[in-house]
């Protein structure tokens, strides 16, 4: 009951894996590219749960940092996967990564 | 901390995020997973504020909801037509798909309680960081910084650049 009570740094971490789980599991089974996407980012959310929660009970700045850096670098990703996603739409009218299977036009 | 009212509002979020982010990936209607996703980010900017990460939080909200999800929403009308929301998702690799996330929750949440604790440093952080992150990004991360910057230009030129309509009208 004590542990349950008390937020401490499993809480964080239980939530995290969850989140990493349940996308690892989109990214596997979906076949709609867009929602692969999201499952991305919910990884990525994961991590940066991880990150945040290991600094805020270790005292120092780097996870907060490398947190910011994280959101950056998803935010480059979603862009460019989208433009991928959008001429993969225009050449082969669907966005199922699953028949998506000809380098050539 | 133990305070109730603390406790309480923290397995309030911590459940929003969870049951969004698992109806994300249950529901087979993309738009719907588009708007439950919205939850989710707003779940986890919530757990940031726990985290005392207040800045990152913000960033969250702007960036993830502002952005990348405005962004998704786009990809998901563009590519199935806006009058067809009904529009399902295929699934496949059921079977190893629910085997593999039922190993990884397992595995790590098996880890992390029966591993001998974590040991919390004296001095967590407390309050809010903005301060502190400004001036590590003018100090030690400026270098990062710099780099990150240059690299979301040209992620952004390139996405611009990527999915331009063709002027030969194909």
């Amino acid at each position: 009951m004590e542990q349950l009570t008390t937020i401490g740094l499993n809480h964080y971490l239980t939530i995290s894996a969850i989140l990493l789980g349940l996308g690892l599991f989109a990214v596997m089974t979906r076949k709609n590219a867009i929602v692969v996407l999201m499952g991305v980012e919910l990884i990525l959310n994961a991590a940066n749960i991880n990150f945040l929660a290991f600094s805020k009970y270790n005292g120092g700045m780097e996870g907060v940092m490398f947190a910011l850096f994280i959101i950056v670098i998803a935010a480059a990703e979603a862009a460019i996967a989208l433009a991928i996603v959008i001429n993969i739409f225009k050449i082969f009218k669907s966005v199922d990564v699953s028949s998506i299977d000809s380098m050539k036009e | 901390m133990s305070n109730p009212t603390y406790t309480v509002i923290f397995y309030l979020f911590a459940a929003i995020t969870v049951c969004s982010a698992a109806f994300v990936v249950f529901t087979r209607n993309v738009i719907y997973s588009a708007f439950s996703l919205l939850f989710t980010f707003f779940g986890v900017a919530a757990l940031y504020v726990f985290l005392s990460a207040d800045f990152i939080a913000v960033t969250q909200v702007v960036v993830y909801v502002g952005g990348i999800l405005v962004l998704l929403l786009f990809g998901v009308m563009f590519t199935n037509g806006i009058m067809q929301t009904g529009q399902k998702s295929e699934v496949f690799h059921i079977v190893p798909g629910t085997f593999l996330l039922a190993g990884i929750i397992g595995a790590l949440l098996y880890t992390f309680y029966t591993s001998h604790g974590w040991m919390p440093s004296e001095s967590t952080l407390q309050g809010s960081i903005v301060e502190r992150i400004g001036f590590e990004t003018m100090s030690r991360y400026v270098l990062p910084f710099e780099m990150v910057s240059i690299l979301l230009l040209a992620a952004l030129i390139g996405a611009a650049f990527l999915a331009r309509f063709d002027k030969s009208g194909k």
